[in-house]
C-alpha cells in the first residue's frame, strides 16, 4: 500500500525526466471532422445553386438594389421604425411606471391599455386609425367637457403616415411597457431601499439609480423589438404607404420580376438588422458598466487580441525547431 | 462626554408595535438613545432588531407608537391632536438626517465608489458637487480607500464595499448612523477592517445604533447595549451590566451560545 508519504506528488515529475521535450499528440475527434465535412458540402451546394440558377436574376437584383424609389422606401422604413420605437418606448416607460404606481386607477389603466393593444391585431389597429376621421370629423383642444380653443380636421391631421405612426407606436407601447416593467422589477429591492434611505428625490431615484440598472435587462429585449419593428413596418403596406416592402411590391407588380425584387427587399432588411445588431453590442457594453468586473472587448479589440494570441502561438513552435 | 447638551441626534422610541400579517415583529419597544452615544442591539435572529432599525428611519412604517429624532416625529407631522403622514418628499428630506448602512451594502453597482458617495449630498441636499466631491475623497481616505475612488463596487472586496457604504452614509452628515448587521455578509477575515472603521466613528460623537452579532465590538464600542427577544427589549444597560451580569434568562442563554 502506498501511504501519503511514499506516493509521488502529481505536480513534480520524477527527477531527470524532461517532459518538456516530449512530443504532444492532440486528441482526435473523428465525429467533429465528419460533421464539419457534411456541413461544408451542404454549404457548397447552397452557394452553387445561388450562383448557377439563372432564375435568381442577380443582374436585376443588383440593378434595383440602389434604385431611387427603393432607397426612398428604405428611408421610409427607417423613419417609421425609429419614430415608432421612440414613441413606443417613451409611452411604454410611462405605462410601466403607472403599472408600478401606488394608485389603483393608474395601475388599472396601464393594465387595461396593455390588455387592449396587445389583444387587437396590428393590421386591424392600423386600419382603425386610418379611418378615425369617420368616427371623429374634428379633434378639439380645450377644457374637458368645456369649451374648445382650437379644432383640427382629423383627415388633415392623420394622413397615411400619421396613421402608421399611431398604429405602430401605440401597439409597440403595450409591448415596451412590459419590457420596461420587467427591467425595473429585475433591479434588486436593496437598490430602491438604499436610494430611499439616502433621501434621493423620487424622480432621481428612477432616472439615476433604477433605470440605468434596468437597462441591462431591457436592452436585449428592446433591440429584439426594434428588429421586429424594422420588418414589422412592412405591414403598413395595407395603407399603401411607400415603405420598402410596398415599394418592392409595386415594382414587381409592374415588372413581374417577383423573385429578384423580393431578394432586393430581403438584402435591405438584413442590412438594417445588421446595423442594429452592431449598435446593440455597444449599447449593452455601455450598460454592463459596473455589472461585470471587466468590460467585454469591442470587436476591434477582440480581433487585435486574436492576432497577438495567434502570433504568440506561432513563435514557440519556431523556437523549438 | 462634555458636549452632550449641544449635540443633536437624540432618538426616542415609544411603544412601537409592528406586524407583518399575523406575525408580530415589534411588540411594544421603548428606547432612548442619547446624542453622541453608541447603542448596540443584540438578539437572536427574528427578534425584531432589523425591523426596529428600519422603523427608526421610516423604511418601515410602524403600526402603533412613535419614533422621534431630536423631538421631531419621524414620518409624521403633528398638528394639535392629529398626526399627518409626511408626504414622500418631506419624508425623503427627513431621511437625510439618518445614515443607513445595510447588511448587503446596497452600493449602486453602475456608479463608481466616488459617485456612490457624491450622489445623495448633491441630489438630496442640493449641495455643490465640487465641494461634495472633495469631501467624498476625504471620507474615502478616512475609511482607507483613497485609491479606490474610481473603482466600481464589483471590483471591490466585501469589506471595501461596506467601507464605501459607510462613507456614503457619512457624506450626508447625518445626526444618527444606523448599522444593520454591517459585517454579517463578510468573510471572517474582512470583518475586522469594517468594525475598525465603525469603532473609529464611535469616537467622533455621532449617535450610532448598531445591530450586530459581534459581541467583542459591542463590549469595546457601546455605551449602551440592548438585548431584544421576540419583539421586545428584555434587557438593557452598560456592556458590563448586560454582557457580564445578565439578569434575564434569555440573555444568559443567548450569551452562552455566542460568547
Amino acid at each position: 500500500m502506498t501511504t501519503l508519504e511514499t506516493r509521488p506528488s502529481a505536480a513534480a515529475p520524477p527527477a531527470g525526466t524532461p517532459y518538456d521535450q516530449f512530443r504532444v499528440v492532440k486528441a482526435k475527434n473523428p465525429g467533429r471532422w465528419a460533421a464539419t465535412a457534411v456541413v461544408a458540402v451542404l454549404l457548397a451546394m447552397v452557394l452553387n445553386s445561388l450562383i448557377t440558377n439563372p432564375r435568381w436574376e442577380w443582374g436585376v437584383v443588383w440593378a434595383y438594389l440602389g434604385e431611387v424609389s427603393i432607397v426612398q422606401g428604405v428611408w421610409m422604413t427607417i423613419k417609421l421604425t425609429l419614430i415608432t420605437a421612440v414613441l413606443g418606448f417613451a409611452l411604454g416607460t410611462v405605462l410601466a411606471l403607472m403599472r408600478l404606481s401606488q394608485s389603483p386607477l393608474l395601475r388599472a389603466v396601464s393594465w387595461g391599455y396593455t390588455w387592449v393593444f396587445r389583444s387587437v391585431p396590428l393590421i386591424l389597429q392600423l386600419l382603425l386609425w386610418y379611418n378615425l376621421a369617420y368616427l371623429y370629423q374634428s379633434l378639439d383642444v380645450g377644457i374637458p367637457f368645456g369649451p374648445s380653443f382650437a379644432s383640427f380636421e382629423t383627415l388633415s391631421l392623420i394622413d397615411k403616415f400619421g396613421a402608421a405612426i399611431l398604429g405602430l407606436g401605440l401597439h409597440q407601447a403595450a409591448y415596451s411597457a412590459e419590457i420596461v416593467r420587467a427591467g425595473i422589477l429585475s433591479v434588486d429591492q436593496g437598490q430602491h431601499e438604499a436610494a430611499a434611505s439616502l433621501g434621493i428625490p423620487r424622480r432621481r431615484q428612477s432616472t439615476k439609480i433604477v433605470l440605468p440598472q434596468a437597462m441591462r435587462t431591457i436592452v436585449p429585449t428592446a433591440v429584439n423589438e426594434i428588429i421586429g419593428l424594422f420588418k414589422g413596418t412592412s405591414i403598413v403596406y395595407v395603407l399603401a404607404l411607400g415603405e420598402l416592402f410596398y415599394t418592392v411590391s409595386v415594382i414587381y407588380g409592374r415588372t413581374q420580376r417577383v423573385l429578384p425584387m423580393l431578394v432586393v427587399a430581403a438584402i435591405w432588411y438584413v442590412v438594417l438588422t445588421t446595423v442594429v445588431t452592431v449598435i446593440q453590442y455597444y449599447v449593452e457594453r455601455y450598460y454592463a458598466k459596473g455589472a461585470v468586473r471587466t468590460l467585454p472587448p469591442t470587436p476591434l479589440q477582440r480581433l487585435r487580441g486574436n492576432l497577438t494570441a495567434g502570433l504568440s502561438r506561432v513563435r514557440p513552435v519556431g523556437d523549438h525547431r | 462626554m462634555t458636549a452632550v447638551e449641544t449635540r443633536t441626534g437624540r432618538v426616542e422610541v415609544h411603544g412601537v408595535h409592528k406586524s407583518f400579517g399575523a406575525h408580530e415583529v415589534l411588540n411594544g419597544v421603548d428606547l432612548v438613545v442619547e446624542p453622541g452615544s453608541v447603542t448596540v442591539v443584540l438578539g437572536p435572529s427574528g427578534s425584531g432588531k432589523s425591523t426596529l432599525l428600519r422603523s427608526i428611519n421610516h423604511l418601515e412604517a410602524v403600526d402603533r407608537g412613535f419614533i422621534a429624532l431630536d423631538g421631531e416625529l419621524v414620518g409624521y407631522r403633528r398638528k394639535g391632536d392629529t398626526l399627518h403622514e409626511l408626504k414622500e418628499r418631506d419624508l425623503l428630506r427627513q431621511r437625510t438626517r439618518f445614515g443607513f448602512v445595510f447588511q448587503s451594502f446596497n452600493l449602486f453597482p453602475h456608479l463608481t465608489a466616488l459617485e456612490n458617495v457624491v450622489e445623495a449630498p448633491v441630489s438630496a441636499q442640493g449641495r455643490n458637487r465640487r465641494e461634495v466631491e472633495a469631501e467624498a475623497r476625504e471620507l474615502l481616505a478616512r475609511v482607507g480607500l483613497a485609491d479606490k475612488a474610481d473603482a466600481h463596487p464589483r471590483q471591490l472586496s466585501g469589506g471595501q464595499q461596506q467601507r464605501v457604504a459607510i462613507a456614503r452614509a457619512l457624506a450626508m452628515r447625518p445626526a444618527v448612523l444606523l448599522f444593520d448587521e454591517p459585517t454579517s455578509a463578510l468573510d471572517p477575515e474582512l470583518v475586522g477592517e469594517v468594525l475598525a472603521v465603525i469603532a473609529d466613528l464611535a469616537r467622533t460623537g455621532t449617535t450610532m445604533i448598531v445591530v450586530t452579532h459581534e459581541i467583542g465590538f459591542a463590549r469595546q464600542a457601546a455605551d449602551q447595549i440592548v438585548f431584544m427577544d421576540e419583539g421586545r427589549i428584555v434587557e438593557q444597560g452598560t456592556p458590563t451590566d448586560v454582557l457580564d451580569h445578565p439578569q434575564h434568562e434569555r440573555t444568559k442563554a443567548f450569551l452562552a451560545k455566542v460568547l
